[in-house]
């Protein structure tokens, strides 16, 4: 038991970087708002770069500057793969907001129900019109 | 690659492969103008095609390319490595790329709006460039990197349709394709920390002398989960039906014939040249889940294809079917199925394409791709509605068509394994299609033609040749198998040989 806690206590990186994993792909699916949607996906995608960059931070390490004081360093190269995954999620987010405001302007409104009930009706009416 | 004396351009043709598409699209976006737009974007698209033919040929006659990018050995530096697997996908990804461009300039100019034509060339460089980087890194990471840049280019692509449908689609597919791309960053990350590589051939080398515990099973999990998105595998295919249906034409067709083939050319990179086939398919359940999956894929979306009103939906929810196909090649993990899945990659791009180019001129001629304004223009187009009734036939499975030769080696392949019930599954599959494909070509063809058909006629040769030609391609490549058999053959027997 008393191991087990240690074990938890001693990797809390990952249980924060699973919390919000889980979080933020919860709040994908269970929102029909869009923009909330877009805050659950960057909450999803900001916590896979935790998943990366835990690891690689090594305790009492410092930055990978060859120097004759120091012997022991960080891992640089994920921080350098989470620098191009932000900027990733950045581009992404940025696109999806995009989107967002489109569809606010052909729609007049970004809640997903009320945006299929919009298609049904208006789905309804052509069918109508070509009948 | 180091200390090569003098700059010889052949060395660099893994390097050009993607740079001149990247370099071409920013050059396109500056041209504002859509047809000087159009016709730079043809030639950056040949000039691709010729180096992956290029490529082809070199990797056939010496074997596998290894080119260290920008003078980094592997595995330090980001590999692009050409194996015969990589070649034949590029190729795939680069004639259709140029194919469907030659076809786009009458489209695009229809479909999109004059001020936004040039942005639409650069988008679609862009998406050619990321589709073809997937294909020929040899790296984790910077294969992700190249998913996203394809990733976010389609769905500007997928936005610019014209109706406002487009956009909803454009954004489901925003978040579908995201967490997928997430979910493979988060396996790349775990086989990044137990590995300590990035380099796929590098990986492969350290799994081998590890058991398959559990980081390496949750790796493989989400790369396939991921991956699964991306490739629109059956339960995870909602997005692809309203992509494709109310993307813009050319869209549609590049869509169809690359991304998804891309897709599953990254899953049989992570389980057969990563992974390995032995840890993939003896430790882990993989096979009984493909097989049921791809056979709910076979059947349902077929089934659900029969009952679309819409043309571009029907052949949606049968891509979804075919891809099924695919995946049970890849599930069986023989010689016959990996042939089998690689062949219908070639021939279910050639013949997707062909069906939504056709398509996409019925578009052009009527505005519209609602099967009952389509009634009886069968003779009002007949050299476009000719084509889409071969390729319709290839679809099917009819022999002499390219169609019949995967199921031909797909049915083979089960067999191979003893599993006869998959052989009804595969017959019953393709008796769903001579149901909505027949629906399709029956209204075409044999009703009196509706109000809309009527005023309907063949379009301009720029759009006919690819149509036409692609269609022929079916019947060819239907008789003469030496180019798709007996590469795929090669290449499943290099995959199943598996990690050194």
């Amino acid at each position: 038991m008393i191991a087990g806690m240690e074990g938890l206590l001693t990797h809390y990186t990952y249980i924060v970087t699973i919390f919000l994993m889980v979080s933020g792909l919860f709040v994908v699916i269970a929102r029909g708002n869009m923009v909330k949607k877009l805050v659950g996906l960057g909450c999803f995608q900001t916590s896979v770069y935790l998943l990366y960059i835990g690891p690689a931070k090594i305790l009492g390490g410092t930055a990978p500057i060859l120097a004759p004081e120091y012997s022991v360093y960080s891992n640089p190269l994920p921080h350098v793969l989470i620098l191009t995954a932000i900027v990733v999620g950045v581009a992404t987010l940025a696109l999806g907001l995009a989107l967002t405001v489109r569809i606010n302007e052909a729609y007049g409104t970004i809640e997903e129900d009320e945006i299929f009930a919009r298609d049904m009706v208006e789905h309804a009416n052509s069918e109508e019109s070509a009948s | 690659m180091s200390a090569a004396p003098g700059f010889e351009l052949g060395h660099h043709l893994p390097a050009l492969q993607v740079v001149v598409p990247l370099i071409g699209a920013v050059i396109c976006a500056m041209l504002r103008n859509g047809t000087l737009a159009w016709g730079w974007a043809l030639i950056v698209s040949v000039l691709t095609a010729a180096i992956s033919t290029m490529l082809f040929v070199a990797v056939q006659a010496g074997g596998t390319i290894s080119y260290g990018l920008g003078g980094w050995a592997p595995p330090y530096g980001i590999e692009y490595r050409v194996d015969l697997l990589s070649a034949f996908i590029l190729l795939i990804v680069s004639w259709a790329g140029a194919i469907i461009m030659v076809y786009a300039r009458q489209s695009v100019m229809h479909e999109i709006d004059a001020g936004k034509r040039a942005w639409y060339y650069c988008m679609y460089l862009l998406c050619l460039t990321g589709l073809l980087g997937i294909a020929i890194t040899g790296d984790a990471f910077n294969a992700f990197v190249f998913m996203e840049v394809s990733s976010l280019s389609m769905y500007t692509l997928i936005a610019m349709g014209k109706n406002r449908r487009a956009l909803l689609s454009s954004y489901q597919y925003l978040i579908m394709g995201t967490i997928g791309a997430t979910f493979y960053v988060i396996g790349v990350g775990i086989l990044f920390t137990l590995t300590g590589s990035l380099n796929f051939v590098d990986i492969a080398e350290r799994l081998v002398t590890m058991q398959m515990e559990r980081p390496a099973i949750a790796a493989i999990t989400f790369l396939t989960v991921g991956i699964s998105l991306k490739l629109a595998l059956f339960p995870l295919h909602s997005w692809l039906p309203n992509a494709y249906a109310y993307a813009p034409s050319v869209t549609t067709s590049f869509l169809a014939g690359t991304a998804t083939k891309v897709a599953i050319y990254l899953l049989m990179r992570i389980f057969f040249s990563t992974f390995g086939e032995a840890k993939v398919f003896e430790i882990l359940p993989t096979t009984t889940i493909l097989v049921l999956l791809s056979v709910s894929a076979m059947i349902g979306a077929s089934l659900v294809a029969v009952f679309q009103d819409d043309v571009k939906r029907v052949l949606a929810y049968s891509s979804v079917a075919q891809v099924g196909y695919i995946t049970l090649g890849i599930a069986l993990a023989n010689d016959l199925g990996l042939t089998s899945a690689l062949v219908h990659i070639f021939n279910h791009a050639l013949m997707k394409t062909a069906l939504f180019l056709a398509v996409g001129a019925v578009f052009l001629r009527i505005g519209s791709v609602r099967l009952h304004d389509l009634d009886g223009i069968g003779p009002k187009m007949p050299v476009t509605m000719a084509a889409f009734a071969l390729a319709g036939f290839a679809l099917i499975g009819t022999p002499g068509t390219a169609g019949f030769v995967s199921k031909y080696y797909l049915a083979a392949a089960v067999i191979d394994k003893g599993w006869w019930g998959l052989v009804f599954v595969i017959a019953a599959s393709s008796l769903i299609a001579v149901f909505y494909v027949g629906r399709l070509l029956e209204a075409i063809w044999f009703r009196a033609p509706g109000a809309l058909a009527q005023k309907a006629s063949d379009p301009p040769l720029s759009m006919l040749l690819p149509i036409v030609g692609l269609s022929l391609a079916v019947i060819w490549f239907g008789v003469d198998t030496r180019l798709t058999v007996d590469v795929a053959h090669n290449i499943a027997t290099m995959l199943l040989g598996g990690v050194k």
